[in-house]
């Protein structure tokens, strides 16, 4: 079937099987590898992308379903050499040691705060139930989303994913 | 720079790894390709214990997209066995181990066939087109009964499903009393038996190979903790020259002891790709992961304690039965043992002994997960002081005071004859008493009893230590392991003053590339941004043991540490030739050399000027060669021993059995801390995997030996919504073993948490003639304690977590998530 597919604002006509899961899509045929595939039943979330401003576990859609959609993965969240403000919390606030989890992490937690701009612990615990994490116990991962939310203050939403705040040069490393 | 500096070790820096991680520029093993790569997928044995009478592949081979098919007997000539590395007595029985079984399968989950193809996809679909016939065999799994006189056996050439008995024995050993003299001449006897559940590491990323056969030299990609041990065991068990053999470890995903393991994927991906020619990469699912990575824990503890009637404890025996599984994989035997010596704990006891035997079970087998043979003992004996305070009513507290070791006692040999160089317990225990809030939640605690309260609570202990930084040359080898406990390390002094570091230790998540950094720019006075850490390929960090056992801090970044000693010595004779003086005259600090005693105004020659200069070698002394370079190799002399008080309160509710931690506060004492963002991290994830063990993880086997928790639906790794918030702080003795006086921080939450969870279950329930609950301590087994003082309620395969593998369908009440 052919699809075509805006992914993190580049458009994408393809020719797929219908069977193709959207985020094998993604990462063989677009090579947006950095989403990932950490289980086989939609319980870790390490997958999670945005298909039209909302999250979704990419091993749970078909790629021909997010045909004329727009998908924004982890990649497409830095704008302008500016990082989201959720990756800037999780960098602060060390909401990641391995790192698998994290862009389907950063993913749910944009979603949870456009849904709840200003969630308190148990709202974050709760909006994140979805995603497994095994290094970090969660706490700086909450507290990372609360931060984050401090710093977004107006809200998030779909419009997020264009806001730019911070400098891409996490930690001043690179 | 100045030599007011602030020193960088101490600080809270966020990571350097961060920033890729962050968006989405990794290298996980899945995510890298090759030009022409292929995709292999393996069929796994759904039979437990069979003998394998047909295979029937035809059908695949002629799949649209399939280069070739593979059987074990395509692959018995040069598969060797995997290795096991740690044959702990002399007599050891250890089965031969294939990567993919030839005419027999003896655990559900074995590899039996492979499809290379085009696609994942397309390999995939061949599968489906295999045919395997087996015979049944019975199925062992019960290791109680496995070791019973006529049992069935899971290998029948070894003629028992014994693997080893390993004993040590403070009587025999000279370093304490006999302790069945203690047990029969004492006042009090607790008898407990405990069972550690069979564990599942869960790191997140699936497990992933690639190999590129189309050079001279064969280069494997794997998620692996240990690259260097793989290359080595590559090499000696499949045939291969070493030096043909380069293993990349690119990002890993988490391991936690699961990727120490020189896996049959490894091999088969390696033996694959040589015979096509062609690059191949397999990816396990996450089903498979559970199905077939190694699994943890599984022991059977019996334990005997003794004491005086005023809490002085005399003697304690271990008697475990240890299940290694199907097969010894790479340190399977030696992970009870590495428990031997810590049953003993912060405790002063007189007479101890520990009897270990290994038993082989039709079940997946079992090798390291954090902690690794201490978590059990930790477990044991915290649960043991409760019982002990429980029966002479005393406060729990007051009976660990009474036996543990003053902090003026150190250093101190105990029974097992290891020496603890340093520790405070009175000062974490004061520390996290006062953070909990003990008489204020105690006394809260009589009330809701004294009210019958419905909801009740708990309070649990465990003042825990562990040996850590593993490990010494010697003692490994005392204890029969195959390899030594050394780490390498390497400085790199570019010519524009920036350091490369190559280390042999093997991050996979927790922050080498900042810790060392944080070191680095210390010892050699340059800025933390200048230093770059190399490692996971033994191309670039060509030596080294890895990361596990909470051993990079304190072995891997001394060997670091030392190589930076002989760039100083090295750069200091000619930084004294550039200023014109004795080498004897000038001294190192903040990164310049001084003349001695000119001060810190004084011109200087700085760690880059010698760089550069030496780059140059115009200008250099007689017979000193142009380079900086220093690699240094450190083997520790003794283990360390990070200890801690953990406090855990829990509500009970006796009505439904669910267990909700209230409030959980740790008090870590690690010694001197690099960096204290990511002790904290490590802490957090520790904890978290203590606690899964003791309300939520198990590995179930059904009666056929199938695993019913292979998915994350039923094998509960605990989500955000399933754990409270920990209060962690620490207290500082710093460990005496090393230059840094570091101890080392990977394990302990887990180690610690674990029995302080269950003990504070018991404790809230006590009251209803409770004396124990099986871990993990679901609110079913917890609501049948109390109503039926049954404490293994479900038994085995019937209560799996409560996801979809265990769910009865009759009861579609399911579980409790």
């Amino acid at each position: 079937m052919r699809i075509t597919v805006t992914v993190d604002g580049t458009k994408f006509t393809d020719d797929v099987e219908p069977r193709q899961l959207l985020v094998h899509y993604l990462r063989e045929r677009l090579g947006k590898v950095g989403t990932v595939v950490g289980c086989d039943t939609s319980n870790c979330g390490a997958c999670t992308v945005h298909l039209d401003g909302h999250s979704v576990k990419s091993c749970s859609v078909l790629a021909v379903q997010a045909d004329g959609c727009e998908v924004t993965t982890i990649e497409g969240l830095a704008r302008d050499g500016n990082l989201h403000p959720v990756q800037r919390a999780f960098h602060d606030n060390h909401a990641l040691q391995c790192g698998f989890c994290t862009p389907g992490m950063i993913m749910q937690s944009i979603d949870l705060l456009a849904d709840n701009p200003d969630p308190d612990e148990k709202a974050v615990r709760e909006g994140l139930e979805g995603n497994l994490c095994r290094c970090t116990g969660y706490q700086n991962i909450v507290r990372a989303v609360r931060d984050a939310a401090a710093q977004m203050q107006g809200g998030a939403g779909p419009e997020a994913e264009q806001v730019a705040g911070a400098p891409a040069t996490a930690g001043g490393t690179q | 720079m100045t030599a007011t500096m602030e020193p960088e070790v101490g600080k809270s820096r966020r990571r350097k790894e961060d920033a890729r991680l962050i968006t989405g520029r990794t290298r996980w093993t899945d995510n890298l390709t090759l030009p022409g790569l292929l995709h292999m997928a393996v069929l796994r044995s759904p039979m437990a214990h069979a003998r394998i009478t047909n295979i029937d592949a035809s059908a695949a081979k002629d799949m649209p997209g399939v280069h070739a098919v593979f059987t074990g007997a395509d692959l018995a000539g040069e598969q060797g066995s995997l290795p096991c590395a740690w044959p702990i007595t002399e007599d050891m029985k250890s089965p031969d181990a294939p990567s993919i079984a030839v005419d027999k399968v003896n655990f559900a989950g074995e590899i039996v066939a492979i499809v290379v193809a085009r696609s994942a996809y397309e390999a995939a679909d061949a599968l489906e087109a295999i045919d395997v016939d087996y015979d049944d065999l019975p199925v062992v799994l019960d290791m109680a009964a496995a070791v019973e006189d006529g049992a069935d056996l899971v290998h029948e050439e070894l003629g028992t499903n014994k693997s080893a008995t390993w004993i040590f024995d403070s009587g025999a050993a000279g370093t304490g009393g006999d302790v069945d003299a203690a047990i029969a001449g004492s006042e009090v006897v607790i008898e407990r038996t405990y069972r550690q559940q069979r564990l599942i590491p869960a790191f997140m990323e699936p497990r992933s190979f690639m190999c590129d056969p189309t050079g001279d030299q064969i280069t494997l990609w794997s998620s692996t903790q240990i690259p260097h041990i793989l290359r080595f065991l590559l090499a000696a068990q499949l045939g291969v020259p070493e030096h043909k053999i380069r293993v990349i470890a690119p990002d890993v995903g988490g391991g936690f002891g699961g990727k120490l393991q020189v896996t049959p994927e490894d091999f088969l991906t390696f033996l694959v790709a040589r015979r096509l020619g062609k690059p191949v990469k397999y990816t396990e699912s996450r089903s498979e992961s559970l199905l077939s990575g190694h699994h943890g824990r599984d022991q059977i503890q019996k334990l005997t304690l003794s004491a005086k009637r005023d809490g002085t404890v005399t003697g304690l025996k271990v008697e475990l039965l240890a299940d290694m599984g199907a097969y010894l994989r790479l340190v399977s035997p030696g992970v009870p043992i590495l428990g031997a010596f810590m049953f003993n704990a912060i405790y002063k006891f007189p007479a101890y002994k520990f009897v270990c035997t290994n038993v082989f079970t039709n079940k997946v087998p079992t090798d390291a997960y954090r902690g690794a043979g201490r978590p059990e003992a930790t477990y044991a004996i915290e649960r043991l002081m409760d019982e002990l305070a429980a029966e002479l009513d005393m406060d729990p507290m007051a009976v660990r005071e009474k036996n543990w070791i003053a902090h003026e006692e150190f250093p101190f040999t105990t029974v097992c004859g290891l020496t603890y160089d340093s520790g405070n317990y009175e000062a974490a225990t004061a520390k996290a008493m006062e953070l909990f809030g003990y008489d204020a939640l105690r006394a809260e605690q009589k009330e809701r009893r004294d009210r019958g309260d419905s909801v009740q609570l708990g309070i649990g202990i465990s003042t825990f230590t562990e040996m850590c930084g593993l490990a010494p040359s010697r003692v490994l080898g005392s204890l029969a392991y195959g390899a030594g406990g050394w780490e390498h390390a390497a400085i790199r002094m570019l010519p524009t003053g920036k350091v490369e570091v190559v280390t042999g230790s093997s991050p996979h998540g927790q922050g080498h590339e900042t810790a060392w950094s944080q070191i680095v720019a210390d010892q050699l006075g340059v800025p933390f941004e200048d230093v770059e850490v190399l490692h996971g390929d033994t191309q670039s960090s060509h030596k080294g043991m890895d990361t596990y056992g909470s051993r990079s801090l304190t072995v891997g970044a001394m060997a670091v540490v030392a190589a930076t000693d002989k760039v100083k010595a090295k750069a200091a004779k000619i930084a004294a030739h550039m200023l014109e003086a004795g080498e004897d005259d000038v001294e190192f600090q903040a990164g310049s050399f001084r003349v001695r005693g000119t001060g810190a105004e004084a011109k200087g020659v700085s760690i880059q000027d010698v760089a550069l200069a030496v780059f140059a070698a115009h200008d250099l002394p007689d017979g000193v060669e142009p380079n900086l370079d220093s690699e240094a190799t450190f083997d520790p002399e003794n283990f360390s021993f990070p200890h801690g008080t953990h406090l855990c309160a829990v509500e009970v509710d006796t009505e439904t059995g669910r267990t909700t931690i209230r409030k959980y506060v740790c008090v870590d004492d690690i010694g001197k801390v690099v960096n204290p963002l990511i002790v904290e991290g490590q802490v957090h994830g520790g904890l978290a995997q203590g606690i899964a063990q003791a309300l939520f993880e198990e590995a179930v086997h059904d009666e056929s030996g199938t695993l019913t928790t292979g998915t994350l639906a039923d094998y509960l790794v605990p989500s955000a919504a399933d754990l409270p918030t920990f209060t962690t702080d620490r207290t500082e003795t710093p460990a005496t073993s090393n230059v840094l006086g570091v101890k080392g921080v990977g394990e302990a939450g887990t180690i610690a948490s674990t029995p302080a969870v269950v003990n504070a279950v018991v404790d809230a329930i006590r009251h209803f003639g409770v004396n124990d609950v099986q871990m993990p301590c679901t609110p079913m087994r917890v609501w049948q304690a109390i109503n039926t003082g049954q404490t293994d309620a479900g038994g085995l395969g019937d209560e799996a977590g409560g996801g979809l593998g265990s769910m009865n369908v009759t009861d579609t009440s399911g579980g409790q998530q």
